[in-house]
């Protein structure tokens, strides 16, 4: 137990994962909170990528997350400038109120 | 030995709880300071396993930009005001048994796959990069990532510079009634446009405006 391990750093990473999609179905609030749900399950693969580079000595996971930081600050600021034009049209951000696709 | 299990118990249990109450928190701007705290203590678990380049780039990029880029969404759009209304009506709270057993069934099969995952024992021999302890990690991670990976890294970059585009595009307005300075009249403009040349009779003066 005092023995840390690659399992510790996985099953941290799978904590972190659930509660993001915990975020996700659970929200109903607004979209804000659904994009910062999408960081923690980023960020979970991103525990989970370097804990094998640095538990194989393979440099390459590391490599990859750096990519995965690039896509995540690309994908979060598209997304909110999305939602700033979306709020500046139609005035709302709750997800319940946004049904103008009728899905 | 001891002291890194205690560090790492201390900082996963502040991460998951952070992650907790960035899903659980009544105000927007808790969330974004609660998911800073969740960067921030994941960040400290890179560095205490010896990925201390990407413990603070995840400090750099995460904290510095990405959270504060939320805070500034969420003080524009006023959505602080807005309070947590989590099981207000009946469509809402229908979704809310199926997204627990949804995720507790993801997080089950991650631990499922995780408990069967096993070393392969050449992939524990082939530890090539900590073994040479002169070059630091982030040394060893420049060299290869100008090298074999330089046109993934120049690809990263291109989608940096879209996506900075594509959020410039999506929030510039144009509005009406505003008086700006245009320079292509500016520097279009001719002389003869701009000056006149008048015979002026002596003594008389000219009278320009009419």
């Amino acid at each position: 137990m005092t023995e840390i391990g690659l399992g510790h750093y996985l099953t941290l990473g799978a904590i972190i994962f659930s509660i993001g999609i915990i975020g996700i179905f659970l929200n109903r609030k607004n979209i804000i909170v659904i994009l910062m749900s999408i960081e923690l399950i980023l960020l979970a693969v991103n525990i989970n990528l370097v804990s094998f580079s640095i538990f194989l000595g393979d440099l390459s996971g590391q490599i990859f997350t750096l990519f995965i930081l690039t896509v995540a600050a690309a994908e979060a600021a598209i997304g909110l400038a999305i939602i700033v034009v979306y709020f500046r049209n139609s005035g709302t951000i709750r997800v319940e109120e946004i049904d103008k696709l009728k899905g | 030995m001891i002291a890194h299990s205690v560090f790492f118990y201390f900082f996963s249990f502040i991460a998951v709880i952070s992650a907790i109450m960035v899903t659980a928190s009544k105000n927007t701007v808790h969330s974004v300071f609660f998911l800073i705290l969740d960067f921030i203590s994941i960040s400290c678990l890179f560095i205490m396993i010896g990925a201390e380049f990407l413990g603070m780039i995840m400090l750099i990029v995460y904290v510095g930009a990405v959270a504060v880029l939320f805070l500034f969404v969420v003080m524009m759009l006023n959505v602080a005001q807005q309070k947590n209304q989590w099981f207000l009506s009946k469509t809402s709270s229908k979704h809310i048994p199926i997204g627990i057993i949804i995720s507790v069934v993801i997080f089950f099969e991650l631990i499922i796959v995780i408990g069967g995952w096993k070393y392969k024992p050449e992939f524990l021999n082939s530890n090539n990069v900590n073994n040479i302890n002169e070059i630091t990690n982030t040394h060893s991670l420049g060299q290869i990532l100008y090298t074999d990976y330089i046109h993934i890294f120049q690809i990263s970059g291109m989608i940096l510079l879209i996506a900075m585009i594509g959020a410039i595009v999506l929030t510039f307005r144009r509005r009406e009634g505003v008086k700006t300075q245009s320079y292509l009249k500016q520097i279009s403009r001719e002389r003869s446009e701009g000056v006149e040349l008048l015979n002026i009779d002596s003594q008389k003066g000219v009278k320009i405006d009419d």
